[in-house]
């Protein structure tokens, strides 16, 4: 259990985490989005001990961080952002000298790192210096040294930044996997990732919590939630016959996509009428989609009218 | 095994893993060599004893332990570890002293392996072994002030380069406040009482006492309390400086 009150810190003038609230439940996979230097990473620095905060109170497993820092973090697995290691260290020196400062000793650490090791499948560069392995690599050295201990809190910073498709795939089935029992605190920027891991999404802005839901919420709050976007060479022919259609309150043309996507009056279902008509009057529609909500519109919109305000 | 060691062993192995701890070791021993042998004339002195060597520490200290120390916090905020290492489950202290304690292991290392230079001695004359054990002992404490600034001055930076050249820069002027040309010239403006202060501040006239064979408690406290301050100096300045 995660519990943040007021969470405020401020370097000089600048506010950069203004009086942040809330908890987390095990078996939560937290999704922390927000423009850069909205205030995420300090939060994250701040849960893990790094910084201390200028006013409010973290508790970590009923340790509170500022009073109890060492029982808080060992409960706590941290990934800071940029996954930062001793370069000139090897994986396995590595990891071993983390199971030490953890308390882990004899038949225990050898297992750990065992486990570790195979689940990240670091097998075949164990003996390699990290400053020689490829992004991807240094990344899973990284996470492998924050679930080492099995920790009950999970926070990683950004842990798919930079990896390439395959590397974000490996990374995002990970989390899943150990989500289980475990609270899971990841900050990102990518969208779809909130989406494939994130039970529970909360968009911070100027340094304060501007929306917090799951993800389908929020996908709920966007205009394109369930609007119907149709596919065609003759984009003229289907706005006007999408102006037509009963419960349709708006239609907009996109010409790059050569898509019409046509928006709901509210309350109205609309894209069963839709695929019918399309059938029935042989429209040159080469596609139906019915859209579930854009994530980057909501974001762009809570982010920015959160700015102003 | 305690957080500390556990800190030290990483930091001390981390020395060795590039070829440079060797690089340093042999340099330092050319240097302290040659300013024994060229400069202190230890063999044309005819006398049994580890003067002229050790004599010249100082000197070679001012540059060889900076860059032993500017390493210690720099590296680690410039590569972000130092994020790392202080969300692990230990104190600041203990990481601070963790990490001091392989440097200064690392330079008792390089001091160590001056030994052949005990032995000669030994083998031409009878020199007083006393005298030499405590220059030794000297010496080490004088490496353990020059490393704890050198820590204080690499955690306020990201450059090792400019860890370095700061380091240098507040170690001469340590090394030479007990010199007779600074004293005279603090002697025109200032009250004989600060003169004074000013004067036990030098590494010079500590070690030079230490290292007539006399091991005085005010000696030792120098050293002692001056690493005991920059420590926690090293320390705050972390505090300060991790939000950067």
């Amino acid at each position: 259990m995660i519990e943040i009150k007021n969470l405020t810190k401020r370097y000089g003038d600048l506010l950069a985490v203004d009086a942040v609230s809330f908890s987390v439940a095990p078996g939560e996979v937290l999704g922390f989005l927000g423009p850069n230097g909205a205030g995420k990473s300090t939060t994250m620095k701040m849960i893990a001990g790094f910084l201390t905060p200028s006013a409010g109170s973290i508790s970590v497993c009923g340790h509170d961080v500022e009073s109890e820092p060492l029982a808080a973090k060992r409960c706590i697995g941290y990934l800071p952002e940029g996954a930062p290691v001793y370069g000139e260290m090897t994986p396995a020196g590595f990891l071993s000298f983390i199971a030490d400062i953890r308390g882990l000793g004899g038949a225990q650490k050898d297992a750990r790192i065992g486990q570790v090791i195979a689940r990240l499948g670091l097998e075949r560069v164990v003996e390699q210096p990290i400053e020689t392995l490829s992004k991807g690599f240094k990344r899973r050295v990284g996470l492998a040294q924050a679930i080492l201990h099995d920790p009950k809190v999970l926070v990683l910073d950004e842990p798919t930044d930079g990896l390439d498709p395959n590397q974000k795939h490996e990374v995002r089935t990970l989390i899943q996997g150990m989500a289980k029992d475990k609270i899971v605190i990841v900050s990102t920027h990518i969208l779809e990732e909130v989406q494939a891991v994130c039970t529970r999404a909360i968009i911070i802005a100027d340094g304060r919590i501007v929306a917090d839901a799951t993800p389908d919420e929020l996908e709920a709050r966007s205009r394109f939630h369930q609007a119907v976007t149709l596919r065609s060479t003759d984009l003229d022919a289907v706005k006007g016959f999408l102006m037509g259609v009963n419960g349709v309150a708006e239609v907009s043309v996109d010409p790059v996509e050569k898509s019409v996507t046509a928006f709901p009056a509210k309350g109205q279902a609309i894209f069963v009428p839709i695929s019918r008509l399309v059938q029935e009057r042989g429209l040159p529609v080469t596609e139906v989609m019915l859209e579930r909500g854009r994530l980057d519109e909501v974001f762009r919109t809570i982010t920015q009218t959160g700015a102003r305000s | 095994m305690s957080a500390v060691t556990v800190i030290a062993r990483r930091e001390l192995a981390s020395y060795f893993a590039t070829p440079v701890a060797y690089v340093f070791f042999v340099i330092f021993l050319v240097l302290a060599g040659a300013f024994a042998f060229q400069m202190g004339g230890l063999f044309e002195r005819n006398q049994a004893d580890l003067k002229p060597f050790f004599d010249f520490h100082p000197w070679l200290y001012l540059f060889l332990v900076p860059a032993v120390a500017m390493r210690l916090w720099a590296e680690e905020r410039n590569s972000g570890s130092i994020e790392l290492l202080l969300t692990l489950p230990v104190t600041q202290n203990q990481a601070v002293l963790g990490k001091f304690l392989a440097a200064w292991a690392f330079v008792g290392i390089a001091l160590a392996l001056t030994f052949p230079l005990w032995i000669t001695v030994n083998y031409l004359g009878d020199p007083d072994n006393g005298v030499i054990f405590a220059s030794y002992i000297g010496s080490l404490l004088m490496a353990g002030g020059f490393l704890a600034i050198g820590s204080a001055v690499s955690a306020a930076t990201r450059s090792q380069v400019i860890a370095f050249i700061i380091t240098v820069v507040i170690c001469f002027g340590l090394l030479l406040a007990g010199h007779p040309m600074v004293l005279g010239a603090a002697k025109l403006f200032l009250p004989q009482w600060l003169v004074d202060g000013v004067a036990s501040l030098s590494f010079i006239t500590h070690f030079a006492s230490i290292s007539k064979g006399v091991i005085d408690l005010r000696d030792l406290l120098f050293f002692g309390l001056l690493i005991a301050f920059f420590l926690y100096a090293t320390s705050v300045v972390i505090d300060l400086k991790k939000a950067d």
